[in-house]
Order: C-alpha cells, then structure tokens, then sequence
C-alpha cells in the first residue's frame, strides 16, 4: 500500500530515482538491524571473532550514509521535489543519519565485549542486556516496517515503546550500581556491561527518531521535541 | 516525571493523529477552496466567482480574499482558469465579447463590477503586467510617463520627471536606463523591457498589480531580478501572479492557490502547499504526477 504514489510521477526517471533511495535507505536499515543484533550476540557469547567483525562492518555503514546522502542531494538540485516528495528525501536524509548512529553504537557494544572476552566476563547484567536488547531490536524493526510502509500508526506505537526501554534502562544501572558496590573488585568488569546497556538504550532513542521522520513524511507534521513544547 | 511526560505527549499524539490528518486524500473537488481562502485584511474580496466564456463556464464558484501588501501566486495545469480568474479581477475581461462574469467581486469594499466603476479608473487602481514585455512603441520616457499624463496625475514636467524615476526606481530600471531615456523602449533586452513594463503599471500609483506569467518569456537572471523586485514591490503594493514555474511561486508568494479545471481547490501558505499541500490534486500537480 503506497500512499504516496511514488510509482506515478510524469517523469518515470523521478519514481526511480526516489523509489531508490527509500530502498538503499532500508537496505542500510537492515544492515543496521543485523549489526547491532552480533553486537549483541557478542557481548553475551564474549565472542570476539563476531565483534570484530561488526567493527569491520561499521565502515561499510558509514560508506552507505555517504552514498545516500549524496543521492538525495543530487535530487533535490536536479528534481527540486516538492510535498511528500521533499518530505520523502528529507526523511530519508535524517533517518540515515539516525542509521549510523545506531550502527556507532553497535561498535560500541562489539568494543565492549571485546573487553570481557579479554578481562573475563562480568558476573551480572546479562539478563538486563538481553531483554534490552531484544526490545530496542523490536523497534528498531518496527521502526524500518514503519518506513517501508509509510504507516504513521506504526510508527506512533513504536514511539511508545521506547518509555519502556528507557524505565528498564534506569532499573538495570540501579541494579548495577547496586552491585559494584556490594563488590568492588567487579567494578571495571560490570563498567562494560554498563557501557553497553547505556548504547542499547541510545539505539532505541534514534528508532524513536526513525518513526518521528515517518510521522513527518507521511502527515506532514513535525513532532519532535513535542513534550518540551506542549502542543502547538 | 520524565516517563510520565513521555506517556502523555505519546497519547497526546494518538489522540492528534485521530482527530486531525495533515494529509486529505482525496481527488473531489472541495465545495470550498480548503486551507486558508479567506483573510483578516482583504485588500481585494472575491465571492461565488464564476466566469463563463459564452456557454461554456470557465470559473466555478471562487471565493478567495487577496490580503493587503500580500504576494498571491497563482499555480494550476493549462487551462485551468488561473488567468481568466486574474483577468477577471481588474475587468479586463471585459475586452472579451463572449465572456460574463458572475458574483462580487470587491476592491477595499467596493464592488468592481458595479456601473458606477469606471473601468480605466480601475485599472488604474488595479494594474497588470502580462507575459510577454509589451512596451509602447515609444521612447523608454514615454512609455513610462504615459499612464501618469492619462490619467493627469502630474500638473508639470518636473513633477512628470520625478514620476518617471520613481517608478524607474522601484522597478529596478532606472541606473540601467538613465543614459537613454529618450531612446525606444523596444530596444531593451527582454528583462529590461518586462522592467520597463512593470516601472509603467507602478507610474500611475495602482493599489494591486496583477502579473500574468511575468517572466515566462525571460532568461533565469532575467527572471531573478523580476522576483527581486516582486519582493520589493510588496512592501508597497498588492501583488497577484499567475505562474507556471512552481519553484517561482515557491519563491515569491506568501500564499499560494491552486487551480484544477476552474475549480479553486486550495489555498494555503506558500510554505505549507509545497511541503505539506492539503488537497490531493494539489499534491500530485506540484509534484509533477499527472499531465
């Protein structure tokens, strides 16, 4: 279901030009999706063949933000979109910048299992880390669906989704902290663990930030910052 | 505190997102232009506007206020009443045997159409510069002084002198032109002549000036500065434009209306038509899907 017609421009070059960069966009998407999810894997396996191997992925994330980037450029000097389609090539614009971001975060979480594989694992948080992860994954998913199917609906759900992560992110450090004093000795241990809780919750932040542009692409509202302003 | 904001602006959203869509989709024909037709301060009121040109009705049901010192662009596919609509507002319509114009149409208040309305005396008021630069076959000083000396609005040469470089001036001319004032206005270049055009509509002081696909007929630098001086001029004058060049009516306008078969579907601020329009035929037009 395509709301936006983006198939029914005069000019068939227009359709495939931006049919294009909504499809590279999700591409990287799911490129994301799949880093942070060895990420992941690799904190809690201390696998550090598979974290090294998100790092060296990272390079090719950031390669695909540039292409994308340049492509939606390019279209708007040689096509000046107007109405969903400015809007289109604006939020794909943002949303691969949230893209990379999440992959940064990912590399993050890959360094820090490295540093358990080699200090030896952190006797807590893996349980906090798993359910975390496993719910800005959903988002993060949910967040790419909502794109691929311009369903602002979607998108709005999946905003809310983040409260939860952000509640068990702050439980998680409490528990942590609560921890590394009961033991000292695993305080640098336990810091990786934190480290990559705190990127996981980022992760879902920037998902947040996807459905945000879907919202804005597909009503043409801006609702960012919305609890700061109250409405308008 | 902050989770229970985050709960509140997520719901806030749900309930915004149910109660009010930004998009409309749909290719009816509105019953009125929707958006934003009508103005606090109309320097110009156009009601129930219908125009038919013998049989055949060209304009269906207009209602649309043009506000004062507002720039109004005009945009709609080829035949879409835009420029009859123009015409129709400084009764140069009236030039065409077949056509009749039915509704109010006002101007401060004043019914335009009524007998009482002189119509060189409106179209003193309510001037217009077309597509293609028509200077008179005259001198570039002529050209200019000769709606001020038809309608006797200078008394002696030097008060004609200062007419002519005012209006000069204000249509960015005159520094180009104040060599050869005494030299034909058809010598110029396309740009200077449309200039020319536009220093003679603003000669005999007019309260609206209607531009009828300005700078169709001219280079994109030619171009830049007639929307340079659409910028300026507003700051004086009331100004509607028809154009084809969306990016022109992007650029210049305050509000933009949108015209589709002579029907006015939309009318809303220039910003919002060309990211969020509300009308479905305004989006696929401005987005070039149809023909």
């Amino acid at each position: 279901m395509d709301k936006l017609n983006l198939d029914q421009h005069i000019s068939r070059q227009f359709n495939e030009d931006l049919e294009e960069i909504k499809t590279s966009m999700l591409e990287m998407g799911g490129l994301v999706e799949m880093q942070v999810g060895d990420a992941i894997r690799a904190l809690e396996d201390a696998d550090s063949g598979l974290a090294e191997k998100v790092i060296e992925v990272e390079s090719r994330i950031d390669e695909m933000e540039m292409d994308i980037d340049e492509t939606c450029t390019t279209l708007i000097a040689r096509r000046q979109p107007a109405a969903s389609d400015l809007r289109l090539v604006t939020a794909v614009s943002k949303a691969i910048r949230d893209l990379e971001r999440i992959g940064d975060e990912a590399q993050k979480i890959a360094k820090m299992a490295i540093h358990l594989a080699e200090e030896g694992v952190a006797p807590r948080g893996y349980t906090e880390v798993r359910h975390i992860g496993n719910c800005v994954r959903k988002m993060l998913n949910d967040s790419l669906d909502a794109f691929s199917r311009f369903d602002a609906e979607a998108a709005i759900a999946t905003m809310k989704d983040d409260r939860q992560v952000d509640m068990d992110y702050k439980s998680a450090l409490r528990e942590m902290i609560t921890y590394m004093m009961e033991d000292p000795r695993s305080i640098s241990r336990s810091m990786n663990i934190l480290w990559a809780l705190r990127s996981l919750e980022r992760i879902g932040d920037h998902a947040k930030n996807i459905c945000e542009h879907v919202v804005y692409l597909v009503q043409g509202r801006d609702i960012r910052h919305r609890k700061l302003d109250g409405d308008s | 505190m902050v989770n229970k904001l985050v709960t509140d602006t997520a719901e806030m959203l749900e309930e915004k997102t149910a109660s009010r869509k930004a998009v409309v989709h749909s290719t009816a024909y509105p019953e009125q232009a929707i958006g934003s037709p009508f103005v606090k301060n109309p320097k110009m009121s156009m009601r129930n506007v219908d125009v038919f040109y013998g049989e055949k009705q060209a304009i269906f049901n207009v209602n649309v206020d043009i506000g004062q010192n507002e720039v109004i662009a005009m945009i709609g596919p080829s035949g879409c009443g835009k420029s009859t609509f123009l015409r129709s507002i400084n009764r140069m319509n009236d030039t065409v045997d077949s056509c009749r114009v039915k509704g109010e149409l006002t101007l401060d208040g004043e019914d335009i159409y009524s007998a009482k309305m002189d119509p060189v005396a409106l179209r003193a008021r309510v001037g217009m510069v077309f597509q293609k630069p028509n200077p008179f076959p005259k001198s570039i000083y002529d050209n200019v002084s000769y709606g001020p000396r038809l309608h006797g609005l200078a008394s002696r040469r030097a008060e004609l002198d200062e007419i002519v470089e005012m209006s000069l001036h204000r249509a960015g001319l005159w520094e180009e032109v104040k060599d050869r004032l005494d030299q034909p206005g058809t010598g110029l270049s396309g740009g200077q002549q449309q200039r020319l055009c536009i220093a003679r509509a603003i000669a005999i002081s007019p309260e609206v000036i209607l531009m009828d696909e300005p700078c169709s007929a001219l280079d994109p630098i030619a171009t830049a500065k007639i929307e340079e001086l659409i910028a300026e001029l507003s700051e004086n004058y009331t100004i509607a434009i028809v154009t084809h060049s969306m990016q022109q009516a992007a650029r210049v306008s305050h509000r933009t209306a949108y015209f589709h078969l002579g029907h006015l579907v939309e009318v809303n601020d220039t910003e919002k038509v060309f990211t969020a329009p509300e009308h479905e035929l305004t989006e696929a037009y401005i987005t070039g899907r149809f023909g």
